[in-house]
């Protein structure tokens, strides 16, 4: 159960190898988080990281079978883990793809998949995710969403469209889970240094897994809807956001 | 196509289906849906009860547990404030059987012009099955004890679906289990209970203003026992040699010959009435560090350094709060926690250290409740011990107010104290043996009970109860 603070005691990791995911278990079980499901393609590979949460203190740690590009899996997934679990208080979608912009520009196939794995799949699962969380009567969807999806670049905007639409879709979800016990809470971060970016140059604003981790947890106790990381990032992006396009499409971003 | 309008039916079918609804605790944190049905008869509750609904059912009653101990999220909720009503009274010796769901409010309203009381806690709103489920305590528990205390017998409809008449002889495990027990045992249905005689309305009270936490608690360690009420408010504000002062306040139930003549005539009128409404909207910032200074510093400067004998109506004395209807909003959107917590006698530095921390940290609350408990009873999950108990309200805004009131529990246990379950919203499963050292018992006889656990509540899930 959350209990009045906004910790949790039990959370599932959609994308159970994300940086950011991780970072914020562990911040979760530093308060009062006992239980974490780390839910990934290939849950072998969690065993280190399942250890470390182990080590800090959490009490049951499983790591299960999860493809955010098999969609016809996802009700029976939801089912299963929910029915495993018993109450499950936080549910982080983290999974996605950065994809490769240049060859998604070229070939569909790549376009498909960056825009399946970041949208299509979360919402697939989000369906009977969500349905189980008002069915237990309780619990808060954390989504990572990013700036990329507030405004459109020609440098990433395969990968911007993925993250716009799901934003899209969790700003009219959280809206439409009003009154109904289950929040949703979506994490709008800049660049952040992490296995995903690996290699590329940072932005300006550049964070690190810890510090989203850090903001999730206090938009969590705050009882908060959207969660900028840096907090700066909601500032720069309300102005790049109304920037002309002629303006906007000659800025080096 | 349109769907067909639903037939409309009186009185309403709240007995089946029920409403889906989102319900919060006194102070308004961590709300979670139920299904919430209004049992009109003994029967309908049983009736639901033994549908054995997935996620368990608990009884709900005016909803002033501040914490989560009457939801149950994805469950269902028996609104028992239906089941209300006096059953049976006995003027004469001063016993009372009513009905669950009947506040005391109601009880006092017939009882107090009758010449009776009760055992109250600082609000009228709960209800004789709240009451004895969170076993309440008032000003008066270095006398009377608790509400549990008063207490003969009750029904109780069990997880088994059972209905059981259980008093002290009959079953004394269940009994005590229940007192205390958070309303997990099973649903009470009514109880018989004693009175406290009450010549007339009135309370003649003495006021003492008290330089700091010391002198406060010699004066209620040697005064207290010629009082039957007794409690002191404390400036959490106060810093250095000021820690802890406040205003210590004691009475006694008015005698007729003691009223003002211009009283007299209304000595046993008793019709309370709420003088204001909170506004349904409330900025969140209203209660701060530095509103709450000033009131306190207000409240302790209006009082003067002693005031003896004054005459105050028993709603004021006991209820103050219970004059603005629905105060508890003024704490904003994400509400407030109330910690209240015991420790035992000898252990008076665990307080100071509290309302130290309280102070320093400028944490502020309107009201710091300090009081010294008399016996414990032998209810297993009854909060009060011999020792001092104190009560603040703070409001949920600094994201270090978890680490601060987890810090707290640690004083407390290695104190041998408890915190209250009623009030708890935020406390941790580990927590709860060393500080309530029968709950294995209590687990045992709850198993008995409800061996399948379709008694349930959020407050036992986030404890592990």
């Amino acid at each position: 159960m959350n209990d009045a603070l906004g910790s949790v005691q039990s959370v599932l990791i959609l994308g159970g190898g994300s940086d950011i995911a991780l970072a914020t278990a562990h911040a979760l079980v530093a308060s009062r988080c006992r239980t974490v499901i780390l839910a990934g393609r290939d849950p072998e590979s969690f065993s280190g990281a399942a250890k470390e949460l182990r080590v800090a203190g959490a009490t049951r740690v499983e790591s299960v079978q999860f493809d955010a590009l098999d969609f016809a899996s996802h009700d029976e997934f939801a089912r299963d883990v929910f029915a495993r679990a018993g109450d499950i208080d936080l549910v982080i979608v983290a999974f996605g793809v950065l994809g490769d912009q240049d060859a998604a520009e070229v070939d569909g196939a790549e376009a498909r998949r960056i825009l399946e794995s970041n949208f299509v799949g979360a919402v697939s699962v989000l369906v009977p995710v969500t349905q189980a969380l008002q069915r237990q009567g309780h619990g808060t969807i954390v989504v990572l969403s990013s700036v990329a999806g507030e405004r459109a670049r020609q440098s990433n905007f395969v990968y911007g469209a993925s993250k716009a639409g799901l934003d899209a879709y969790c700003q009219g979800l959280g809206d439409r889970l009003v009154g109904t016990g289950v929040r949703l809470l979506i994490v709008r971060p800049g660049f952040v240094h992490s296995k995903m970016t690996e290699g590329l140059d940072a932005a300006p604003l550049a964070t690190n897994p810890e510090q989203v981790a850090a903001a999730i947890v206090t938009g969590l106790g705050r009882g908060s809807e959207i969660v900028w990381v840096p907090g700066q990032m909601r500032v720069v992006m309300s102005a790049l956001r109304h920037l002309p396009r002629a303006v906007f499409r000659r800025l080096p971003l | 196509m349109s769907p067909e309008p639903a037939a409309v039916t009186w009185p309403p079918d709240q007995t089946h289906a029920g409403d889906d609804a989102l319900l919060y605790g006194w102070g308004g944190t961590a709300p979670t849906r139920a299904r919430v049905v209004t049992p009109l008869t003994d029967a309908d509750a049983i009736e639901q009860l033994r549908a054995t609904p997935s996620r368990g059912v608990i009884s709900r009653g005016l909803g002033r547990a501040y914490g989560d101990a009457a939801q149950n999220a994805g469950g269902l909720v028996l609104q028992a404030t239906a089941l209300s009503g006096i059953i049976d009274a006995d003027l004469e010796r001063g016993v009372v059987t009513a009905r669950a769901g009947t506040s005391l409010d109601e009880l006092m309203r017939w009882l107090i012009p009758r010449g009776w009381f009760l055992v109250t806690p600082g609000t009228r709103y709960v209800t004789v099955g709240g009451a004895i489920a969170s076993d309440i305590h008032g000003k008066g528990h270095h006398v009377d004890g608790t509400f549990g205390n008063r207490v003969h017998s009750f029904r109780l409809l069990t997880g088994r679906g059972e209905v059981i008449d259980v008093n002290r002889e009959s079953y004394p495990d269940v009994f005590w289990a229940t007192t205390g027990g958070m309303g997990l045992t099973g649903v009470i249905l009514d109880a018989t209970f004693d009175l406290i005689r009450a010549e007339t309305r009135f309370i003649r009270v003495d006021e003492e203003r008290c330089r700091d936490l010391d002198a406060m608690m010699a004066s209620m360690e040697e005064g207290d026992s010629a009082y039957r009420y007794s409690v002191a408010w404390i400036d959490c504000g106060a810093r250095g040699k000021h820690l802890g002062r406040g205003i210590l306040g004691r009475g006694n139930h008015a005698q007729l010959e003691e009223i003002p003549k211009a009283k007299l005539a209304h000595a046993h009128t008793f019709a309370p009435r709420q003088l204001a409404v909170a506004p349904p909207a409330m900025p969140s910032g209203l209660v701060n560090s530095w509103s709450v200074r000033a009131f306190n510093e207000l409240w302790y400067q209006k009082s003067r350094i002693s005031h003896r004998g004054s005459i105050q109506d028993i709603g004021l004395f006991f209820h103050p709060l219970d004059l603005v209807d629905e105060w508890n909003i003024v704490y904003g959107r994400r509400g407030f926690v109330q910690y209240q917590f015991v420790v035992p006698f000898g252990r008076e530095n665990t307080v100071r250290n509290i309302v130290e921390t309280l102070s320093n940290e400028n944490l502020p609350s309107f009201l710091a409740v300090l009081k010294r408990f008399g016996d414990a009873n032998p209810g297993m999950l009854s909060f009060p011990m011999p020792g001092w108990t104190l009560a603040v309200d703070i409001p949920v805004k600094r994201s270090s107010l978890a680490r601060t009131l987890d810090r707290f529990d640690e004083m407390v246990v290695e104190a041998g104290g408890r915190v209250y379950l009623a009030k708890d919203a935020r406390t941790q499963p580990q927590n709860l043996e060393p500080m309530y050292p029968q709950l294995a018992k209590w687990r045992t006889v709850r198993d008995e009970l409800d061996p399948d656990h379709r008694i349930n509540s959020d407050l036992a899930r986030r404890l592990g109860l």
